[in-house]
């Protein structure tokens, strides 16, 4: 055979790999509403994976379940497992802020802290003791910094205020700040949305670096994103997990009507 | 079923979809009384009629360069996904079969020049006609596959393809043990040989374009769906 031809049926076979964070029978409720209806989803590791779907469908509140973002909302109760590892996040035993510390997150707009770009990064590794030297901590930012493909920009200012940076220098600056305590898992909440093409795309090149050493769960509005940077895309509807999949066969050929009118843009 | 069309939030990318399928149509019409004109053309000895379907190939040709660049500006300006994406590649696909069915239309219309009806026997006409025949319902029930959207149609034309290719063989044979008969039928054999081979390869192109049609309606490979079992064409 060719090398097209075993190429495409190399590309037939199912991949190998293993989960890190799942979610079982999934149900949120916001009071008497109930936002997610008894979702099970398994996020692998290494991967990206993205969750799409129209306002309101749940796919942020899904996000937010998988780092405990939601107990800081009163009314929230969650139910169902959400495992990392096998472990259920919800346990009794668990430190949430640990938690957040493996489970890291960038939010739809850049809120860098109002401090300098150095301390910024510095500020997680610092609260979880993670460095015990100056030094230790400089390189710890430095590698950060450089991770996050910002080190460049940034590597003769980093006392000045972050905030005084672009909008997708922040962006970056979070990631940077997201991945300083070396998270295992990644949740980007739309990171993209306030960004221009060209941050956005630098944005995008530097996730898929990130997926060598984290595992990455992104929400987007942008189809054309999900389609680009997953290797998974999740489609979310009403709070129900209508289908998963491949990235490559929910854009080409979803199998369940909703998905179908809602990446091509149909009136479902 | 994933594919059932509903409106497009958008209306003019629902019509810009719509103006892609009409455009097939109109120019699998196109096709369709070109080959129906050029054979006969061929079999009539009709030189007027042979030099108008040579000519009309340009407008096919024309109509091709508008599908593509309908494609190639639908894909830049809507980057379209699932349904939407399958049915603008598998148009591009279609009219380019479609095209090279033309150039076979020009072909044979072009061929009756150089063939002596007068020494030409009839019963070889109809070989060719048959032929033709056969291949204008390949042509017309892959066309309705695709704008049907219909993969049970598209199947039964990839079944058909046996008998295109079964008619031609025996043509094939009859041609032969007539030219060994008398050599002087060499000259005339040979052209309506070509003929006949150029008309099982509009065959072919019929059945690729019910394979465009089976994708565009399943989304699968039919070729990998024969492989696997899934789909048994015999």
């Amino acid at each position: 055979m060719s090398v097209a031809t075993d190429l495409l049926h190399a590309h037939n076979e199912a991949e190998e790999t293993d989960i890190k964070m799942s979610g079982r029978g999934v149900n949120v409720f916001y009071g008497e509403k109930q936002a997610l209806f008894d979702v099970d989803l398994d996020i692998t590791e290494n991967r990206v994976i993205s969750l799409i779907g129209p306002s309101g469908c749940g796919k942020s509140t899904f996000l937010r379940c998988l780092n405990r973002m939601n107990d800081t909302i009163d009314i929230c109760r969650v139910t169902g497992d959400i495992l990392l590892e096998g472990q259920d996040i919800y346990d009794k035993s668990i430190d949430v802020v640990e938690l957040r510390a493996r489970v890291g997150m960038v939010f739809q707009k850049p809120n860098p802290f109002p401090k300098s770009i150095y301390e910024n990064v510095a500020y997680g590794p610092r609260i979880h003791g993670m460095t015990r030297t100056k030094d230790e901590l400089d390189e710890l930012v430095t590698k950060s910094l450089r991770r996050a493909g910002l080190w460049e920009e940034v590597k003769d200012r980093l006392d000045q205020p972050g905030t005084g940076l672009s909008g997708g220098q922040q962006q970056r600056l979070c990631i940077a700040r997201a991945i300083a305590t070396k998270p295992e898992v990644l949740l980007m909440d739309e990171p993209c949305s306030a960004l221009d093409p060209i941050a956005t795309a630098i944005i995008e090149e530097l996730i898929d670096e990130l997926r060598e050493k984290f595992t990455i769960v992104i929400v987007t509005h942008s189809m054309q994103q999900a389609a680009r940077v997953s290797q998974k895309t999740a489609f979310f509807h009403l709070g129900k997990l209508i289908e998963e999949g491949s990235t490559e066969q929910i854009f080409t050929n979803p199998t369940d009507k909703r998905t179908q009118d809602y990446i091509t843009g149909r009136i479902g | 079923m994933a594919n059932a069309p509903s409106e497009h939030i958008v209306r003019s990318y629902e019509d810009e979809l719509t103006e892609l399928t009409r455009a097939i149509s109109e120019m699998g019409g196109m096709v369709e009384v070109a080959i129906s004109n050029a054979t006969q053309a061929l079999i009539g000895v009709d030189h007027e009629l042979a030099s108008k379907t040579a000519k009309a190939d340009k407008a096919v040709d024309d109509m091709q360069r508008y599908i593509d660049e309908k494609a190639v500006s639908m894909i830049a300006r809507r980057q379209p996904m699932a349904g939407d994406l399958r049915h603008i590649v598998s148009a591009i696909h279609v009219a380019n079969d479609l095209e090279r069915i033309g150039d076979i239309a020009k072909n044979l219309a072009r061929r009756t020049k150089h063939i002596d009806s007068q020494r030409v026997s009839k019963q070889l006409y109809n070989g060719v006609r048959h032929m033709s025949d056969l291949c204008l319902s390949q042509i017309k029930r892959s066309l309705d596959s695709f704008t049907l959207r219909d993969s049970a149609i598209a199947l039964d034309v990839c079944r058909q393809d046996d008998e295109v290719d079964a008619l031609y063989i025996s043509l094939f044979r009859e041609f032969l043990t007539y030219m060994m008969e008398d050599p002087r039928n060499i000259t005339d054999c040979t052209h309506l040989l070509f003929c006949a081979k150029n008309l099982e390869r509009a065959g072919d192109h019929a059945t690729n374009i019910a394979e465009a049609a089976y994708y565009l309606e399943t989304g699968e490979n039919l070729y990998y769906d024969i492989e696997s079992g899934k789909v048994q064409l015999n």
